[in-house]
Order: C-alpha cells, then sequence, then structure tokens
C-alpha cells in the first residue's frame, strides 16, 4: 500500500546534516515542529564560545511571517505597542504585541527588511492572530518560517569571523541594523541582533544555500574559535542578557484561562516600548488604564547572596517568610561570566522597587539530603551582562 | 461653529429617531443625518407600482414600546389593532391564533395552546422587564450593573422552582420538540413555527428558536397591529416628535466616515464632503457596518474587530409586494379576515423543508409566508377597489449561490406567487405589479449589512450582555464618544424604539456621571 500519510515526524532544519556531524551527545528537543539541540557536545564549552569566541546558534525554528503591502506600517503600528514609524528601513526593533486587554501575545523583533516590507520573528506561531489583525488594513501576511534558514552568530570573534568570511562593510552595521551582502550569487542578509547581549549578528538566507554558508561560516571561523552550540548554552546567556522568554516570564495571554496569570508590558518592565502617543495600538485603552491606576506585577531582575541558584523559588518581604510569598522565580541561573547569582522573577507591586531588597527562599540538595535556606537578593536595574563591545561600532577584532 | 452639535445621530432609522428625540427633549442640540430621501430607515411607507404604496421592510408592529410612546407622547393610528393570526389550510379548515385563544383544532390542543401561551408569556414578561435597560456588564464592579445583574438571577429564581427549571431548559431549546411534545395540529405547530424563525436564519428545529419566539411575545404578548398609512407614519411621528423637541434632521445626507481623533469619536463626515462635529456620535447603523466602513477597523482593536466581524449578520427574509387589482379568493375566509395576518406554514415540517435549502445558499422552492393586505383598511395605499398584498417570504439566503440575478428573483418571486396560489387560485390573474426585495436589496436600499432585519441574528450568542458582542453590549462602543443605538444593540430588532431609547438614556446617565 502506497503510504501517504500526513509527515509527523519531526522536521529537520537546512542545517540538519551539519549539526549532526558535529554532535556527540545526541540530547534534541522539539521546537515548533523541528528537531533543534538541546547540546551538542558539552553545555559548559558551548557557552564559553558565547562569551570568549563565537557561538552558532541554528535558529531556523523560530517563527517568521512576512508582512507587506500598503498599510503595512499602519498594521504593525496597531499591532505592536511602540511606534513602527521610527523604525527605518534597514532596522530591526524589538517589540511586543498585546491583546485587547492588553496583556502581551508574545514579544518578537520585527525587520524592517526594505521600504513598506517586513519581517516579524517571535518563538511561537501567530498566524491566526496577524490575519484577525490584518481585518480592514490592505496587508499581506506569509508564514515564512520554512523558506528562510536563519543562523545567530554570536560572541566576541563574531565580527572578525564574518569579516574573514568576506562580508564587506560589515563595520558599519549598527545594533539592531540589517545589511544585504552576495553569498554564491544569492542575497545573504545579516542583521547585529542576537538574544546573548554580547557582540552578535544573525544571518539569514534560502534554505537551498544553508549547507553552504555553515560550510563558509566555520572555514572562516577556524581561526577565531567558532562552535555550534544548542539551546541550553544560549538559555543562560538570555537570563545574563535580562531577556524575557515566552512562557517563562509571561505566558502567552491567548494561552492563559485563569485570570490575572497574563502579563501586561508594563508588568514586565517594558513601559519603554509602549508609546502612547499613538492614538490606537491593540491594549492602548486597557494599558493607559492600568498605567493610571497602577499595575499588579512587576518583572524584577535579582542578585542573589550565595551561589545556589534560585529555581523555582518563591519571593518574600523579608527573611522571616512571614504574610506570604510576595511572588516567584521565573528564570534563575548561576553566571559564570558575571560570577553571580542570578534570576529573574515576578513580584506583586508595590515590592521590587530598584535597589531594594527581598528575600528568596531556595532548597538544594546535597546527598540526598534536602536543605533550605533564605537568600537575600538585591533587585538591578540594568541586565546582568552588558558589555561595552556589543555596542561598538566598528566592532573591535578579537 | 456651525457646524458643532452636541450629539450627531447617523441614520434616521425609527431607533435613531427615539434616540434623538429623547436626546433633544434632554436640551441636546441633536443632529440627525439620513442617507435615504425618506426618514424611518427600514421603517418606510414607499410606492412601489403606480398608485400603490406599501411598508417597504418592517410592515407589523409587535412591540414598539409604551415606554417609548409614553416619553414621546406617541398614539400611532393602526388600520388593524391586535390582529387575529390566520394559518391556511389547503382544504379551506383555516386556523385561527387571537391571544391565547385558538380556533379550529381539537379541544385538547386549544386547551393545551392556552397553557403553553400562560407559561411563554410569563416567560416573556421576564425578558421584557430587560428590554427597556441596559444589559449589565459582566465582570463590572459598577453598582448598577451588579444589581441589574442580581435583579436578573433573582427575578428567574422567583419563577419557583419548577418554572425557573423548565425556563432554564427552554431557552437554548428549539421550537419543533415542544410543540411536537404538546399539539397534533399540524396548522398551529406550523403557525408557532413560522413564529419562531420569521426573519431569522434559522429553522424550527434550530436551536435557540424558543428564545425568538419568546422575544417575539416580549414586547407585548404577541399582539400584532398593522398602521395606518403603513409603517412610514410611525417613523413619519417619531421625526415629528424629534423637530418638536429641537432636533435638526437631514436626509439625502449619507455619512461617508465617522471622524476618529486621538482614539475618540469627533464628528462625522458625509458623502459630499461636509464636516460636523460634535463629542457623541451615534450610530443607528449595524454593527459591522459602524466599525468596518464608518469607523475603520484600524480605529479599534484586533480582539473588538474579530468579533464584529464574526457577526453573525446575513438575512433570510425577503419582501414581496404585490398590486393586486382586487381581492384574491381564498376558501374559506370571509371578507373582513383580510384585515388579518395570514400566513402560510401548514406543518411544523414544512417550514423546516423550507430551511434546508437555505443552510447551502439556495432558495426554498416551497416557500413559508407570512402576508398582510394593508390596503384592506386603509385608502392610502392603493387605488379604490384595488389592493395592495405584503408578504415575508422565507427563505431567501443573502448568499444566494450564483447572487440573485435576474433569473433567480424571478425563480423566487414565481416561488412565492405560486405558494400563494394554492390557497387563492386567482392570484396571478390579479396582479398588476411586484416588487421583490431580497437581502441583498434590503442591504442595498436600507444600508443593513446582510441585509438581516435584525442588524444580527438574534441567538444567545448575540443577546443581552453580548449583544452585538462582548465590549459593547452597553451602547457604548470601544471608542471615547461613539455609541450604537439601533437593533444591533440590545435588545434588538423589531420596530419597538428600546434600543434607540436605552441609547438615549445611557448618554445622559453618563453625563450626569461625569
Amino acid at each position: 500500500m502506497k503510504s501517504q500519510a500526513v509527515h509527523q515526524g519531526r522536521l529537520k532544519t537546512p542545517f540538519y546534516s551539519r549539526l549532526a556531524a558535529l554532535d556527540t551527545v545526541n540530547e534534541w528537543h522539539e521546537w515548533k515542529g523541528y528537531s533543534s539541540a538541546d547540546s551538542l557536545y558539552c553545555e559548559d564549552m558551548e557557552y564559553f564560545a558565547i562569551r570568549n569566541a563565537t557561538a552558532v546558534f541554528d535558529l531556523t525554528p523560530m517563527t517568521k511571517y512576512r508582512i507587506t503591502g500598503p498599510d503595512s506600517l499602519d498594521y504593525l503600528n496597531r499591532l505592536v505597542t511602540r511606534d513602527m514609524a521610527k523604525i527605518r528601513p534597514g532596522r530591526v526593533a524589538y517589540a511586543v504585541w498585546c491583546d485587547d486587554q492588553g496583556k502581551v501575545i508574545d514579544d518578537g523583533t520585527i525587520f524592517h527588511l526594505r521600504e513598506g516590507e517586513y519581517r516579524l520573528c517571535s518563538q511561537e506561531r501567530h498566524f491566526a492572530w496577524l490575519q484577525a489583525a490584518a481585518i480592514g488594513f490592505d496587508v499581506t501576511i506569509t508564514h515564512e518560517t520554512e523558506d528562510v534558514a536563519a543562523l545567530a552568530v554570536q560572541g566576541p570573534t563574531s565580527f572578525s569571523v564574518l569579516n574573514n568570511m568576506g562580508l564587506q562593510g560589515l563595520e558599519e552595521l549598527k545594533p539592531f541594523g540589517l545589511a544585504h551582502f552576495d553569498f554564491e550569487g544569492t542575497e545573504l542578509m545579516v542583521s547585529r541582533t542576537g538574544f546573548t547581549a554580547d557582540l552578535g549578528y544573525e544571518l539569514w538566507i534560502v534554505p537551498d544555500k544553508a549547507e553552504a554558508l555553515w560550510d563558509a561560516l566555520f572555514a572562516a571561523g577556524q581561526l577565531f574559535g567558532i562552535r555550534a552550540i544548542g539551546t541550553h548554552a544560549l538559555e543562560l546567556a538570555r537570563i545574563e542578557a535580562g531577556f524575557l522568554a515566552a512562557y517563562m516570564e509571561f505566558l502567552p495571554a491567548d494561552e492563559t484561562v485563569r485570570t490575572g496569570r497574563s502579563r501586561s508590558p508594563l508588568e514586565l518592565g517594558l513601559d519603554w516600548l509602549v508609546d502612547f502617543k499613538k492614538p490606537n495600538f491593540n491594549g492602548r485603552r486597557a494599558l493607559a488604564e492600568e498605567k493610571r491606576d497602577g499595575s499588579t506585577w512587576r518583572l524584577v531582575k535579582l542578585d542573589i547572596e550565595g551561589n545556589k541558584p534560585a529555581h523555582n523559588s518563591y519571593i518574600f518581604a523579608n527573611a522571616k517568610a512571614s504574610k506570604g510569598h510576595i511572588g516567584f522565580i521565573t528564570s534563575a541561573a548561576w553566571s559564570p561570566v558575571c560570577k553571580q547569582n542570578i534570576a529573574i522573577g515576578t513580584v506583586r507591586t508595590p515590592h521590587g522597587k530598584p535597589g531594594s531588597s527581598v528575600w528568596v527562599e531556595i532548597y538544594y540538595q546535597r546527598e540526598m539530603h534536602w536543605n533550605r535556606m533564605m537568600a537575600k537578593a538585591t533587585v538591578v536595574d540594568k541586565p546582568f551582562w552588558f558589555p561595552p563591545r556589543r555596542g561598538a561600532t566598528p566592532p573591535g577584532p578579537y | 461653529m456651525d457646524n458643532r452639535y452636541d450629539a450627531i445621530v447617523v441614520g434616521a432609522g425609527h431607533n435613531g429617531l427615539v434616540c434623538s428625540a429623547l436626546l433633544a427633549k434632554a436640551g441636546k442640540n441633536v443632529l440627525v443625518l439620513e442617507a435615504n430621501d425618506q426618514v424611518g430607515g427600514a421603517a418606510v411607507t414607499r410606492e412601489f407600482a403606480d398608485g400603490y404604496s406599501v411598508s417597504a421592510c418592517a410592515h407589523l408592529l409587535y412591540q414598539l414600546q409604551p415606554e417609548v410612546c409614553k416619553e414621546l407622547k406617541l398614539a400611532p393610528r393602526l388600520s388593524s389593532g391586535d390582529m387575529t393570526t390566520i394559518t391556511l389550510d389547503e382544504n379551506g379548515k383555516h386556523v385561527r391564533l387571537s391571544g391565547d385563544a385558538v380556533e379550529g383544532v381539537s379541544d385538547e390542543d386549544a386547551a393545551g395552546y392556552k397553557r403553553f401561551r400562560k407559561r411563554m408569556n410569563r416567560f416573556a414578561d421576564l425578558l421584557r422587564k430587560y428590554l427597556n435597560k441596559p444589559p449589565p456588564r459582566l465582570g463590572s464592579r459598577d453598582l448598577k450593573d451588579l444589581m441589574t445583574l442580581g435583579q436578573l438571577g433573582f427575578d428567574i429564581r422567583r419563577l419557583g422552582k419548577e418554572e425557573m427549571q423548565e425556563f432554564l431548559r427552554l431557552i437554548g431549546m428549539n421550537i419543533h420538540d415542544e410543540l411536537d411534545e404538546r399539539f397534533e395540529s399540524s396548522l398551529l405547530k406550523g403557525a408557532i413555527s413560522l413564529d419562531s424563525v420569521l426573519g431569522t436564519h434559522l429553522g424550527p428545529r434550530s436551536p435557540n428558536t424558543i428564545m425568538t419566539y419568546l422575544y417575539r411575545l416580549a414586547g407585548g404578548h404577541g399582539r400584532v397591529a398593522s398602521p395606518q398609512g403603513g409603517m412610514g407614519s410611525v417613523s413619519e411621528e417619531l421625526a415629528h416628535a424629534a423637530r418638536s423637541a429641537g432636533a435638526t434632521i437631514r436626509t439625502k445626507m449619507p455619512v461617508q466616515r465617522i471622524v476618529i481623533e486621538n482614539g475618540r469619536a469627533t464628528g462625522v463626515e458625509t458623502e459630499d464632503g461636509q464636516r460636523f462635529s460634535s463629542f457623541t456620535v451615534i450610530s443607528n447603523a449595524d454593527p459591522k457596518r459602524t466599525v468596518m466602513e464608518l469607523v475603520g477597523a484600524r480605529h479599534v482593536e484586533t480582539g473588538f474587530v474579530r468579533r464584529i466581524h464574526h457577526l453573525r449578520s446575513k438575512g433570510n427574509a425577503a419582501k414581496l409586494h404585490l398590486a393586486l387589482d382586487g381581492l384574491p379568493t381564498i376558501a374559506g375566509l370571509s371578507k373582513k379576515d383580510f384585515a388579518e395576518r395570514i400566513v402560510i406554514a401548514p406543518d411544523e415540517h414544512y417550514v423546516e423543508r423550507a430551511f434546508n435549502p437555505a443552510k447551502y445558499g439556495e432558495s426554498s422552492p416551497n416557500p413559508v409566508i407570512e402576508m398582510t393586505f394593508p390596503s384592506f383598511r386603509d385608502d392610502s395605499l392603493a387605488p379604490t377597489g384595488k389592493h395592495v398584498l405584503s408578504a415575508v417570504v422565507q427563505y431567501a439566503p443573502y448568499a444566494l449561490k450564483g447572487g440573485w440575478s435576474k433569473d433567480a428573483r424571478e425563480t423566487f418571486t414565481q416561488a412565492a406567487v405560486k405558494t400563494i396560489a394554492k390557497y387563492a387560485p386567482d392570484i396571478e390573474q390579479r396582479i398588476t405589479a411586484s416588487e421583490l426585495l431580497t437581502p441583498a436589496d434590503i442591504e442595498h436600499e436600507f444600508h443593513i449589512t446582510g441585509g438581516h432585519w435584525h442588524h444580527g441574528e438574534l441567538t444567545l450568542d448575540q443577546f443581552l450582555f453580548v449583544r452585538p458582542v462582548s465590549g459593547a453590549a452597553q451602547y457604548q462602543m470601544p471608542l471615547d464618544g461613539l455609541y450604537l443605538c439601533g437593533a444591533g444593540a440590545h435588545p434588538g430588532g423589531g420596530v419597538s424604539g428600546a434600543a434607540g431609547r436605552n441609547a438615549a438614556r445611557t448618554i445622559l446617565s453618563r453625563e450626569k456621571a461625569a
């Protein structure tokens, strides 16, 4: 019998053959239908590639939508909370989009590829919402995740690697800028963006050229310590950068059932992304009300004493843990590069003002036995890791 | 500034007129802009053939609310009040329904009908109480909302345990099952089925048809009247009330758009480019037209637009007008019976079968018909000795497969005439002119999206707190200064004036609070 069943296995990205060749630990997970590596050989080594050399991460499974048409700017301006008119062609914007209640559906980056032509990237899929938002606008939304292969090339030597690969003029590219280059007769888009808060780039190309691009990149990077990495290493860098992740720091609003389980941009420390000067955007009425009446939650970045990561911890106002908890940790790690015990959490207002102290209840296991400690934590308002090289233009050679 | 008003009402439908009259009475400087050359929207009388006039869309008064009449001192003149419904039988053994009484059925059915009506009227009275107040907001902490919501719960509970259970059982149910359990007369079941589905995209076996029946009773226990001079006379009277109170009504002034500036309504712009300013803009247009065309989706938020976009508002009832050179002959009817409401729905299955093709975008070959002869007691509508037949004919789906071409219209007109001819064999010889208004025509001529009388299907999911959709169910749209006052708002369609009155009261009470 001829098999015509729908393909249900995990998809392989166009870089799969290259990743598989480097893989020694065989630890993979599913990311929006694709196989994505947790780690390829050693998480720690992969992490240090991000901070000390160049790390290459396959971000093809990231959801990508193309937004075109005469109304694309007006469309995006109604969709997201920030003012997209300020994002000129060749620039990239970090943005959040909300439902009518002002709760975050997701965050992502919007690339202004060319005049009136945009690409929106996010962790989750949002086609239904983007289509609903298109009612009454002359725009076309195309799902193009499979049509674009993408790599993150991050770390202090990343500029040197790409420069060595022959991308002329890359030194001019500022953070959140994008430029087009020729790669073997095909257009290669490079954006100075990333999820690591380090010097780094993202490379975008048609899937046919993916393997050739990988090979060229690794050949150019050989002397600069280039390494492929999995998501675990990236996740640690993400926490150090203080970036948010869906399903960690917030739940997509359309996935929540209980009231009070979603978060507004104001509750996620993203006030700077909400532009009330725009007369209308999704969530504006609710957010204006929240700004007036005060938010329920506040996102906090915590510098915690000791060296035990505060995974899944409750946060308290004082060391005695009286009167119940005021919030909980959403992401935590020992940061090797900062030499700090760091975490991101969510607390009820008015708690968690920058500079104030809170207490974190940490459980840890030592030789089977569990121990509990109350650790003092300071609320910080800057990212834990934000090296000058991230913003330097032209970037220095390493 | 000459063009500045306290309130601008877009559309002089009967609800728009009620709303503007009440606002003007409260001392507001009100401007009403109407696209057509007559006031009344779908409640107008107009000539459709030389010397013959008819109520163009709505033709019977069920539920003009006493509150509206009292506050605006209206006293519509009726050519027939409290009409009997005669449901035709091919053998002339017609069944007559009048109030709680029915003639032409078995004693058991007659007694059963009395019981049935008693209960239905009790439930309808419960609904009626809520027709004349804005529905409460769910999840609100406002005292008034909580009181209304609490009152609703209390009123349902106060029916008594058994009746409450019965109410909750019936409210979402289909009329067919209930009728089948209670009655044996097909004609009786057919007539009630028709009353339950008139003006909807529902058949008697569709859930929710008990609620639509209750809605029909809610206005005034189902009493039906035919206004002298057609429905236009009611609108004229309303317009007179509005003008006397100081409102300005301008016809032939189609509004192109509602002007939104910085997230609030600031006025309107007409098709000829004139601008009128007001911080209170009230739309008598249907919700879809209001949001999608007049305001523009980009000025409101995505979730709201999606709900409006998905409103079910495709009409399924056509209006047929026949100019007759004399009354037709119907066996078993006396002459005075032509003053009554005559329906063709010989049994409940007939009604459901008429609905079947409509599900697939086809018109009914054997339609159900509600007809009146408004000229019978009203000389103003037809030349002496001649008559007008005004009929609602179902089902004629808005989105007819292949569109409402000339052929499609001819086919449906013929289907209706042939259906009438089964009971009135000489009808065809008597026709001197005819006019068919399909939902597509109603959309075009009265600017109602989908040509639906109620500006949106009247079903539980589009009723009370969620009419037309959540986020706009209290007349206030999610834009400052913009309100709805038409049938798309609570409580819904029919020439009742309730939506217009509730909207006016909401606007005035908000102003008081501010």
